[in-house]
């Protein structure tokens, strides 16, 4: 393999990696915060990308008011998940929560195949961003430096928010110890809500990413990297933002580098991220950037 | 002693158990006679999803371990058995996009033997499974066993010589009869329930309930849970081998998550944690599915025409699914059994909570 | 205590067990021992580190130095350092916890026969198959009637066949002991056994104790804030203080002992 070749993979596992970085900040959040699995939120990811769809290629608008409007609607779904399947539970065990969230999960894909149908759809790449050039000898599209630079400085943002602003506190407070928030006089529920409100919007982001990059949208097309981002999640260390953007990085990376380097395995491509999931747990159940969680005796 | 739960009227109770069986197997005789072949496999399919939950029950509401892998324990027991029955002309029929491996086409066993090695070869992975997950707790439990299913899955696409890949195995005998089916289903059942009925139930549920106090009280909780998630996964082997032989082909897509999910269903509909629970709520999910095809189908009423909506089942089935977590937690029987007891004297029901009784 | 060859049979003696948890000390170079037959108390102000001490005498925590020794009978000994939590109850010793932990969604009965497992010597599938294996079948029959007898013995028979997590709460208490002294123990550790008792409850506890140690001739190690229990019961006392013992001593000592004080109540009381 030549460095050029090396560099193309190089910055296509880049992009992968970024945004599974960006679906697993939303696992990360709300499971540091609730220690639930959303398994709805790969789903939210999937509305992003058909909402983006129908607004721009079945609707003709422009494409600002597109991501505008495809953002606010993935944003105000994964808040309604929060509000109708999620609050009710909040007491509940927490098994009990989880069920609930496969149910929406499965609730989301299949009234997505009833509405949307379930075929797939080719997405129309906008030419702009596919206008190939050459960086010292390495062939790229626009798209793909766009990708991991917009996905970085969403990330930064989110740090900014999360460490410098008084809802960000609320956030961390919350996942320290809720009760004590909740005496502190802190609406909980509220903060829980724009936990939800900015891991959809962010999941919604990767979505129209993606559905630009592998140009078409189905509604099945969240469930394998909704899986995969919460492995990187857990894989960097859940809880810990850039631990997810660390662990969807690695993992973007050795999926894309062991089917260049190997070929032949392309077909195991899905399995390579559950064995990273079961080897990390193993090793270091804790993730590379995560804080040991204690059992009370 | 006085306070022993004894039995207080064990003939009476053999009795109605013989009854109910001879009921019963009046039932499947007289279905087989007068039933269509529709209906005939439907019932077939509330005793293999009553096995499978009843298998899931055990790991999840019994030894509280949440696995979301139950579907690839059910594609290694179906294929197994399909491997293990096919002819070896069909097999090499079949096999067209790699030759099959050779050591594979002689092998053939009786319906019976092919059925308990599915469960064993399925007890032999869920055991390989469990040795290392079963170290975590909780949630990553369910993502981890979750993962191992998928990995099971991508393997069998893949491992065209000994799967024949995502083309799946055609032609599989139909075994499955409601003699076997119910068969199975009677076993597994009295096995089950004399397990959590002795000493060793209470250890396993008492694992569930807290596993430092059982720590505490001397008991291997690791390899309690390792036990029993090991007899889960026999009994998921053993319905996927049912399965497959009761819609004679199966191909990687029959056992992708969602078969664990509505696995999932029959038992938080039925109570998790209760053996009674996972028979009924697999004759409920069971009818309910096939019945919500209406809503997939095209009807006609008179001159006028609906058309049938695809997906809407599901859409139905996962909305019915959060409203009973939501609003009825503990599904219908709860933790609790049936005993010809609580059948005959309603006001005693001091023995809630199940198991001595 | 009536073993005349050794001059001190303690049935278990800590030798410099230190604990940290990351930077924090939580136990540090403590050494203590409990006479066979005793009722040790285990005091002192609240993160002292009296539980974390019983976490690791019961195996949830394996102390950075030092070890644990155990004496099931006079005359053998044995370090129980590092061995899982299950091995330390085979080895005989039984605890109950602060907060109560008893299977909720179990029978009282099935809560004590699930303490009786430990010492259970026919397998489960003999159990599950019990009409092929009479021998089995009449073990665990034997286990269900001794169950049944402590729970007499503890006056819970009422309760035999109720859902454990419905009893009320000071029934909860005996059960966990119950269930603790069903795994055959010749040590017992109690974490606070009076906590949330009235006075009357509490008084009632100081014999509840003495009994349990004559009939079921066991040694026994408490942790207690109330003093009242402490001073009546306790032979002898140790008083743990940020993590290190401070003292030890008859109850009359420890009740004078200026350090003690001091640990209590600040210095200021310890000097007026």
């Amino acid at each position: 393999m030549n460095l050029n070749l090396f560099m193309q993979h190089f910055i296509n596992a880049l992009g992968l990696g970024s945004l599974y970085g960006l679906i697993a900040i939303g696992y990360t959040m709300v499971y540091g915060i609730l220690r639930l699995i959303n398994f709805a939120h790969g789903d939210i990811f999937m509305l992003g990308a058909y909402f983006v769809f129908f607004a721009t290629i079945q609707y003709k608008l422009p494409w600002a008011l597109g991501l505008a409007i495809a953002v606010v609607g993935a944003t105000l779904c994964g808040l309604l998940v929060d509000r109708i399947a999620y609050r009710p539970l909040r007491d509940a065990p927490r098994i009990s929560a989880l069920i609930s969230a496969i149910g929406v999960s499965f609730f989301i894909e299949n009234i997505s195949i009833v509405i949307f149908s379930g075929m797939p759809r080719p997405v129309v790449q906008p030419p702009s961003l596919m206008q190939a050039f050459s960086l010292g000898g390495v062939r790229l599209v626009p798209l793909a430096l766009m990708v991991p630079a917009i996905s970085f400085v969403l990330v930064a943002a989110l740090l900014w928010m999360v460490y410098r602003t008084k809802p960000g506190l609320a956030m961390r407070s919350i996942s320290y110890d809720i009760e004590t928030t909740r005496l502190m006089g802190v609406s909980v529920d509220r903060i829980i809500a724009l936990t939800f409100a900015i891991g959809s919007a962010l999941a919604a982001v990767a979505g129209i990413m993606w559905a630009l990059r592998y140009p078409r949208v189905e509604p099945l097309m969240g469930i394998m990297p909704g899986f995969k981002a919460f492995i990187a999640a857990v894989f960097g260390g859940i809880g810990s933002i850039p631990g997810a953007m660390l662990g969807g990085l690695s993992l973007g990376f050795v999926e894309i580098m062991s089917v260049a380097f190997f070929p032949n395995l392309s077909g195991f491509k899905d399995a390579f991220a559950f064995i990273l999931l079961i080897a990390i747990l193993l090793i270091k159940p804790t993730g590379l950037m995560g804080e040991k969680l204690e059992d009370k005796i | 002693m006085s306070t022993l739960p004894e039995n207080k009227n064990p003939v009476r109770d053999n009795a109605m158990t013989v009854v109910a069986t001879a009921l019963l197997a009046a039932f499947l005789w007289w279905a087989e006679g007068h039933l269509d072949g529709y209906k005939i496999r439907i019932i077939n399919l509330i005793a293999i999803n009553a096995i499978l939950g009843l298998s899931l029950n055990l790991i999840y509401g019994m030894a509280g371990m949440f696995s979301l892998g139950h579907a690839g324990f059910m594609a290694i027991g179906a294929y197994v058995s399909a491997l293990l029955i096919l002819t070896p002309e069909q097999k090499t029929a079949m096999w067209i996009l790699d030759p099959i491996a050779p050591w594979l086409t002689g092998i053939h066993a009786p319906f019976l033997v092919s059925l308990l090695a599915a469960g064993l070869l399925a007890a032999l992975f869920g055991w390989l499974v469990a040795l290392p997950v079963l170290r975590l707790g909780g949630d990553y439990l369910g993502i981890a066993t979750l993962g191992f299913s998928e990995i099971i899955r991508i393997l069998i696409t893949n491992l065209t010589p000994i799967t024949n890949g995502p083309l799946g195995l055609k032609g599989i005998p139909s075994h499955t009869s409601l003699w076997m089916s119910y068969g199975c289903l009677i076993a597994a059942l009295a096995c089950v329930a004399r397990l959590m009925r002795s000493n060793f139930g209470n250890v396993i549920r008492a694992v569930r309930d807290d596993e430092i106090a059982a720590k505490t009280m001397g008991i291997n909780t690791y390899s309690t849970r390792v036990l029993a998630f090991t007899m889960g996964c026999f009994g998921g082997g053993v319905g996927g081998a049912l399965m497959g032989n009761l819609i004679t082909t199966i191909d990687p897509k029959m056992f992708m998550i969602t078969q664990t999910y509505s696995l999932l269903m029959i038992i938080v509909v039925g109570g998790l944690g209760s053996i009674t629970g996972s028979v009924v709520g697999s004759i409920l999910v069971t009818t309910m599915l096939e019945w919500l095809r209406f809503v997939e189908n095209p009807v006609t009423i008179g001159s006028l025409e609906i058309p049938g909506i695809p997906g809407m089942r599901m859409v139905i089935f996962s909305v019915l699914l959060i409203a009973v977590i939501i609003f009825r937690r503990e599904g219908i029987m709860g933790m609790s059994e049936f005993s010809w007891d609580r059948l005959f004297s309603y006001r005693n029901r001091v023995t809630r909570g199940g198991g001595a009784s | 205590m009536t073993d005349a060859r050794a001059p001190r049979d303690n049935i278990l003696s800590l030798s410099g067990v230190t604990l940290r948890f990351g930077g924090l000390l939580a136990v540090n170079g403590m050494t203590m021992a409990v006479p066979r037959g005793g009722i040790v108390g285990l005091i002192g102000p609240n993160g002292a580190g009296k539980t974390t001490a019983f976490n690791v005498i019961t195996g949830f925590y394996k102390p950075t130095s030092g070890y644990v020794e155990f004496s099931h009978a006079p005359g053998e000994s044995s370090r129980i350092t590092g061995l899982p939590p299950h091995r330390v109850c085979e080895a005989g010793i039984a605890r109950t916890f602060q907060n109560i932990r008893i299977f909720g969604n179990e029978t009282a009965l099935q809560n004590v026969m699930v303490g009786a497992y430990v010492r259970q010597r026919g397998a489960w599938w003999m159990n599950m198959f019990s009409f092929a294996f009479p021998a089995a079948a009449r073990e665990e029959r034997e286990i269900a009637d001794n169950a049944v007898s402590l729970l007499e013995r503890l006056g819970l028979e009422k309760y035999a066949l109720a859902q454990a997590s419905s009893l009320p709460y000071g029934a909860q208490r005996r059960l966990e002991i119950a269930r603790a002294l069903a795994t055959r123990p010749s040590f017992l550790l109690l974490d606070e056994p009076a906590a949330g008792m009235n006075p009357q409850e509490s008084a009632d506890l100081l014999n509840f104790i003495r009994r349990l140690r004559d009939e079921f001739s066991l040694s026994i190690l408490l942790i207690e804030h109330d003093m009242k229990v402490v001073m009546g019961v306790c032979e002898h006392i140790w008083v743990l203080d940020q993590g290190e013992l401070i003292a030890n001593g008859a109850p009359a000592d420890i009740k004078a002992n200026p350090r003690v004080i001091e640990a209590y109540l600040g210095k200021e009381a310890a000097h007026a």
